[in-house]
């Protein structure tokens, strides 16, 4: 360890001097560092982000290299074009949920969760660490994607005839930049469901459920159920990008994304208080 | 120091740890002793804040821990239940607790080179053995330089070498000034790193006592194999206050409170003859299952 001991054999009832120690403060930045250790470590987190990108940017161009070259009329936007590219992104949410719930349950599952909380005692700065870490990371990631999807949908849309889509188009900016913002969101909806659920199959079991599963059943109900539809989070958020597969009326793009950040506070709260008050 | 004062934890009816006080002091190493399911275990886990206890308090180092500013210089702790991610390896597991008190990768390298595990370092822990488990678990439980340090069954699956390690750890941890508190449901790996021993049965506490009481305690608690034809003349020459004769029918009888030397110059002086006489000492193992009997939560085939 330290320096070698080279003590009188007889100090057991010297008074103890408080012994030499590494150990700082516990800060919220050493704590983001930490979850930024073990988010990284982790293959899983790879693999999925890597399939995120691939979903959101191969299939934005096999989509624009698919089908009839796309025109924009008074029907049909620009922003609606990219929508339809960004098509890739309801399967990376699921490759991105994965990764939010593990974040969480994956130590519940393994045990880890008990030396996390025993160097952070006093617990939050831990939910707190993750929610920054993985949102730092998910935004500039699927921002990028965005962008590259824009930019290769546009290119070969042009190229095979079909109508200049640029970024200043109504609401074509708007569409990329909520689509990132959309896959945040959902990813601190995923993490936030994982820590208050703990368990990894519970947690996913809720999510594909929630994003997957509820807007198709609901679609199937009668008109005057569908109209609760809107403010279901996919279709909230899914207001903000434009998801091609949602029906019914949506809500305005901002206050579509202001519900499902709505979500998203109720289920941190919700965790944060389950990690704050339970036996870990 | 930790201070533990009327703690008590239950889970819905059961009290896993009942009305438990007693102090665990810096500088020298206290065994945490008791049977399986005793509450050792649970005891820890409300030292480290993992749980909270349903009434009473315990302290560390004077002070809540869960309220410490810096958590990694007060306590390291080990848990018998594994508390590493498989999936990360064995320095990213440490590298990642380190990093919430702004310990470097220097230390690190240090206990992971400390706990033999240089060779495994970049290996995912969901690999290891149990003894590399456990030898992870407890360089994560030095990585700060704690002032108290908590094991919970640190031998558990080492093979010798490794059971060396930790008596040897423990008592320059010890030696440093540092509160070593350490569980185990083996009185005779006690005896041997122990200075103080805290005995629990039931979630209460049985004794708490130097290891050298319990040690004086259990020869005590032997007595004298006498075997002669005479057990019932012997015992009447041998009454005395303090001296208990048990016979059981057989020409043994078993003399408690009186040497083997004491017991002969009796026979003689009365002209009994005496065949046998050996001097038995309880082992420390049978003194702990004496103290925890009526406490043993699980017994194995039990017969009632």
């Amino acid at each position: 360890m330290s320096a070698p001991v080279v003590q009188a054999p007889t100090t057991a009832s010297a008074p103890a001097l408080a012994p030499a120690t590494v150990a700082g403060p516990v800060t919220q930045a050493r704590v983001v560092r930490a979850e930024w250790t073990k988010l990284r470590g982790l293959r899983s987190t790879w693999w999925c982000g890597l399939s995120a990108v691939v979903l959101i940017v191969g299939l934005g161009a096999a989509i624009a290299e698919g089908g009839a070259p796309y025109k924009v009329t008074a029907a049909n936007t620009a922003a609606m074009g990219i929508s339809t590219s960004l098509l890739g992104l309801l399967l990376a949410q699921l490759m991105l949920g994965v990764v939010g719930v593990l974040a969480f349950s994956g130590e519940y599952g393994t045990g880890m969760i008990r030396a996390t909380l025993a160097v952070v005692p006093s617990r939050l700065p831990v939910l707190w660490a993750k929610l920054i870490v993985l949102a730092g990371l998910v935004l500039p990631v699927t921002l990028l994607c965005a962008v590259a999807d824009f930019f290769t949908a546009a290119a070969l849309e042009s190229a095979r005839g079909g109508s200049v889509l640029t970024l200043t188009e109504p609401g074509v900016l708007r569409t990329v930049i909520g689509s990132a913002l959309y896959l945040t969101v959902v990813v601190i909806i995923a993490l936030a469901l994982g820590g208050l659920l703990r368990k990894t199959a519970a947690a996913l079991t809720v999510f594909a459920a929630v994003f997957f599963i509820v807007p198709i059943v609901v679609g199937a109900l009668p008109h005057s159920i569908q109209e609760l539809a809107r403010y279901l989070p996919s279709n909230a958020g899914g207001a903000l990008w434009g998801n091609p597969l949602s029906t019914g009326t949506l809500l305005s793009p901002w206050t579509g994304f202001a519900v499902l950040c709505g979500y998203a506070v109720v289920l941190v709260a919700a965790a944060a208080w389950r990690l704050r008050r339970q036996d870990a | 120091m930790i201070e533990i004062d009327g703690l008590t934890k239950r889970y819905g009816d059961k009290a896993a740890v009942d009305g438990l006080s007693f102090v665990v002091e810096p500088g020298v190493v206290t065994g945490f002793l008791g049977p399986n399911g005793a509450g050792k275990s649970t005891t820890m886990r409300l030292i480290a804040g993992l749980d909270r206890p349903t009434s009473g308090t315990v302290r560390v180092n004077g002070k809540h821990y869960s309220g410490s500013a810096a958590p990694m210089a007060e306590l390291g702790i080990l848990l018998d239940a594994r508390s590493v991610h498989p999936g990360l390896s064995a320095r990213n597991n440490l590298l990642a607790l380190a990093r919430t008190a702004g310990i470097g990768r220097r230390r690190v390298d240090e206990v992971i080179e400390l706990a033999g595990l240089a060779e495994v370092a970049g290996s995912r822990a969901g690999g290891f053995s149990l003894g590399m488990g456990q030898r992870l678990g407890v360089a994560a439980a030095l990585l700060g330089q704690p002032r108290t340090v908590v094991l919970d069954e640190p031998v558990n699956g080492l093979d010798p070498d490794g059971v060396r390690w930790i008596r040897l750890l423990l008592k320059s941890l010890a030696d440093e000034g540092r509160t070593v508190f350490v569980s185990s449901h083996l009185m005779s790996e006690m005896a041997q790193t122990a200075t103080r021993l805290v005995v629990l049965g039931r979630g209460k506490l049985i004794t708490e006592a130097s290891v050298e009481d319990f040690t004086s305690r259990a020869a005590a608690g032997g007595g004298v194999l006498v075997r002669t034809p005479e057990t019932v003349r012997l015992g009447q020459v041998l009454a005395a206050p303090g001296v208990t004769v048990a016979n059981d029918g057989t020409d043994v009888i078993r003399v408690t409170g009186a040497t083997a030397e004491q017991i002969g110059a009796a026979a003689w002086q009365a002209h009994l003859p005496v065949y046998e006489l050996t001097p038995t000492h309880a082992s420390l193992e049978e003194a702990f299952m004496q103290v925890t009997r009526d406490s043993i939560e699980y017994h194995a085939g039990a017969t009632r």
